[in-house]
C-alpha cells in the first residue's frame, strides 16, 4: 500500500469546540493536527488587543489547545500547524513555549514561526509606490479610509509553512496564512510535490477546503438527512488521508459521532464558493468542477481527479478599518396579534428616533419567528405565537447609536402590549470594524519561516 | 406535478463580503439534470426579488450534482457592517429550497420524485 499522510482538523474557527484538538490526537493515528483560527474580522480584533498590550494579538485558545496535545507532540511525533499567530506570531510562540516549559516538554517542542504577512507598517510605503490597494468589491482606493485602518495582512500560502517543517519545527504558528495552506503544506512537505505540479497542489487545496471548517464536513450543520446523523454530542472531526498522487480520503476516528459521506463532503465543498472553475490561492488555482467524490465505506469518502493551474501574480490582502458604530435592540411580543404588536412597536420607535433628530446610516427591522431570515418568502407570520422585534441601527458617530439604545426599554411600558423578553438590559453600542479586501503584487510580500528561540 | 425543492435537494450557503453563495446539491445523481434545467439564473433571481439588491450568477458542477449561485447585495453590506440576523448568509440555503417546481407527471414518475407540494 502506498504511503499515507494523515492531517486532522481540530478547530474550524476561533471559538470552536475546545475538546476537538485533544480528541483528534487521542482517537487514533494522525500525522498532523491542523487548527484554523482566523476569520475575516479576527485580525482586526487581535490588532486592537495588541495595541493595548504588545504581548497579545494572537488566538489565546491555541495555548490551551497545545496544553491538551503536548503529550502527542512530544512523544508520538504529531506535528501541529495553526494560523493562531494572528497579528503577533512571535508572542504566540512565546506563550506556547512557556506552556511547554510548565509541562516539562520544552526540549521536545520546536516552534516554527511564519511571518511576513503583516503589511500594516508598510502601508504608506506601498501606497506611495503606486499600489492602490483598491477595494475588490467597490473599486474605491484605500486612500479613502487610510486613517481608519486597523490591520492589513496579505494572505500567504503554503511554502513558508513547508520551510518551517523542513527546519525541523513540530509546531508551526502562522499569521494570515490561507486556511487551505494549513492542510496543503504538510502534504507538499511529506510528498515533496513540485511547486508547479498544479494538479497535486490543487488536490491539497481541496483537501484543505473540505476540513478547514472542522465538523462542518462530518455531520455538523449538515442539512442532508440531518435527523439521521448519529451522536452529534460525540461528533468526530474530519481527517484527510492523502496519497502522493493527490488522491485522498476523508474520514474520522472510529467510535465518534457524526457522519462522513459523499453528501456531507459535497455540502461542505460548495460552502463559500465563488466561481468553481477558479478557486484562487497563493500557490495554485483549483478547478472545483474537476473534483470526483465517492463513498468508500462507512464514514469514508474518496476524493480524486482534481486539476489545477498556475496562480496569479497577486496576493489577496485583508484590511480592517473603523467604520462607525452599531447597536441592536430586541423585545418579544406574544399572542394574540403578536406580529401586529411588534410592527406597531417598530413604528413607535422609529417615530421617536426621528423626533429626536438622530441621524443613522441605516435602521434595520426584523421580526424573528416570522420573517427575519427568509423575508417575504416566509409568508406574513400574522398568527405566530410570539415574535421577536429586532431593530438595529448603524451610524458614523457613537452618539445617535447610544441614544437609540435608551429607546428600547421604554417601549415595555409605553408601547404596544404583551411585551416581554427584555431581561438583557440596554443594547450595547459596538464599534464597527469593517473589512476591505484588496490585491497586491506578490513581489512585495516576502514570507519568512524561522525556528523560535526565546 | 408540484415538487418541493427541499424534498429533492440539499444546500449550504455562506458569504463573501456583501455576496451570499448558495450551493444546491441534488439528493440523487439522477435528479441533477432536472435541477440544472429548472434552476435558471432568471428563476433564482425572481425567487429572491426584494431580498437582494444586486444580480445573480450561476455555475454548474455536474461532477458534484450541484449548482452554485452567487447572490450579490444579499447581506445588508456584509460582514460586520450588516445589521441582519443572517449577516453571513448562512440560511439563504433553505430560503432557496422553499422553491416549488412544476414537473411533468411522466418525468416525475420516471425519476421517482417525492411529491408533497
Amino acid at each position: 500500500m502506498s504511503r499515507v499522510v494523515r492531517v486532522a482538523a481540530g478547530q474550524g474557527f476561533w471559538g470552536d469546540w475546545l475538546e476537538a484538538p485533544r480528541r483528534q490526537v487521542e482517537g487514533g493515528p494522525i500525522d498532523y493536527l491542523m487548527l484554523d483560527y482566523l476569520a475575516e474580522v479576527t485580525m482586526s480584533i487581535l490588532q486592537k488587543q495588541k495595541e493595548r498590550d504588545p504581548s497579545m494579538g494572537y488566538a489565546r485558545d491555541f495555548v490551551g489547545a497545545m496544553e491538551s496535545v503536548f503529550p502527542a507532540v512530544a512523544t508520538r511525533g504529531v506535528r501541529v500547524i495553526a494560523n493562531a499567530g494572528g497579528v503577533n506570531p512571535p508572542a504566540c510562540a512565546a506563550a506556547v513555549r512557556e506552556a511547554a516549559r510548565k509541562q516539562g516538554v520544552s526540549d521536545r517542542v520546536r516552534i516554527g514561526v511564519v511571518t511576513g504577512d503583516d503589511i500594516l507598517p508598510r502601508l504608506d510605503e506601498l501606497l506611495s509606490k503606486g499600489h492602490a490597494l483598491a477595494n475588490m468589491e467597490t473599486g474605491a482606493p484605500l486612500t479613502t479610509i487610510r486613517e481608519r485602518v486597523l490591520s492589513a495582512n496579505a494572505y500567504i500560502g503554503a511554502t513558508p509553512i513547508v520551510d518551517a517543517l523542513r527546519k525541523g519545527a513540530n509546531v508551526v504558528i502562522t499569521g494570515r496564512s490561507t486556511d487551505t495552506a494549513l492542510t496543503m503544506a504538510p502534504l507538499l512537505h511529506e510528498f515533496e510535490w513540485k511547486l508547479d505540479d498544479w494538479n497535486r497542489l490543487a488536490a491539497g487545496i481541496v483537501a484543505g477546503h473540505i476540513i478547514e471548517c472542522g465538523a462542518q464536513c462530518s455531520g455538523g450543520n449538515c442539512l442532508f438527512d440531518w435527523r439521521e446523523i448519529p451522536d452529534l454530542a460525540n461528533v468526530g472531526y474530519p481527517i484527510v488521508e492523502a496519497q502522493s498522487d493527490g488522491t485522498f480520503y476523508v474520514t474520522k476516528h472510529p467510535g465518534t459521532g457524526g457522519r462522513i459521506s459523499r453528501h456531507t463532503v459535497i455540502e461542505q465543498l460548495v460552502y463559500e464558493m465563488g466561481d468553481p472553475r477558479e478557486y484562487i490561492t497563493p500557490d495554485v488555482i483549483a478547478d472545483f468542477t474537476s473534483i470526483k467524490v465517492e463513498d468508500a465505506g462507512p464514514d469514508r469518502v474518496r476524493v480524486f481527479g482534481i486539476t489545477g493551474k498556475a496562480p496569479t501574480d497577486k496576493l489577496k490582502v485583508s484590511i480592517a478599518y473603523r467604520a462607525g458604530f452599531k447597536a441592536v435592540g430586541t423585545l418579544v411580543y406574544a399572542w394574540p396579534d403578536a406580529m401586529d404588536k411588534a410592527h406597531a412597536a417598530d413604528h413607535v420607535l422609529r417615530q421617536r428616533l426621528e423626533r429626536l433628530g438622530l441621524r443613522f446610516d441605516e435602521i434595520h427591522t426584523e421580526f424573528l419567528g416570522a420573517n427575519a431570515t427568509h423575508g417575504t418568502l416566509a409568508g406574513d407570520g400574522r398568527d405566530a405565537p410570539e415574535v421577536q422585534l429586532r431593530v438595529g441601527v448603524r451610524a458614523a458617530e457613537r452618539a445617535p447609536v447610544e441614544r437609540f439604545t435608551r429607546e428600547i426599554a421604554p417601549l415595555v411600558l409605553n408601547g404596544p402590549p404583551s411585551v416581554t423578553g427584555f431581561a438583557g438590559g440596554r443594547p450595547k453600542t459596538e464599534e464597527v470594524v469593517a473589512y476591505w479586501p484588496a490585491l497586491i503584487d506578490k513581489r512585495e510580500i516576502t514570507p519568512r519561516a524561522e525556528l523560535y528561540s526565546s | 406535478m408540484k415538487v418541493r425543492l427541499v424534498d429533492i435537494a440539499h444546500a449550504r450557503s455562506g458569504d463573501k463580503g456583501d455576496t451570499a453563495n448558495v450551493g444546491v446539491v441534488a439528493m440523487r445523481s439522477e435528479w441533477y439534470s432536472l435541477l440544472a434545467r429548472e434552476l435558471t439564473r432568471e428563476r433564482v433571481a425572481a425567487h429572491f426579488r426584494g431580498m437582494i439588491t444586486g444580480g445573480v450568477e450561476r455555475f454548474e458542477l455536474p461532477n458534484l450534482d450541484a449548482l452554485n449561485f452567487l447572490l450579490h447585495g444579499a447581506l445588508g453590506g456584509g460582514g460586520t457592517l450588516s445589521l441582519k440576523t443572517d449577516a453571513q448568509g448562512k440560511v439563504f440555503s433553505t430560503a432557496l429550497l422553499r422553491m416549488v417546481l412544476d414537473v411533468p407527471d411522466e418525468e416525475a414518475r420516471r425519476l421517482n420524485l417525492p411529491s408533497r407540494g
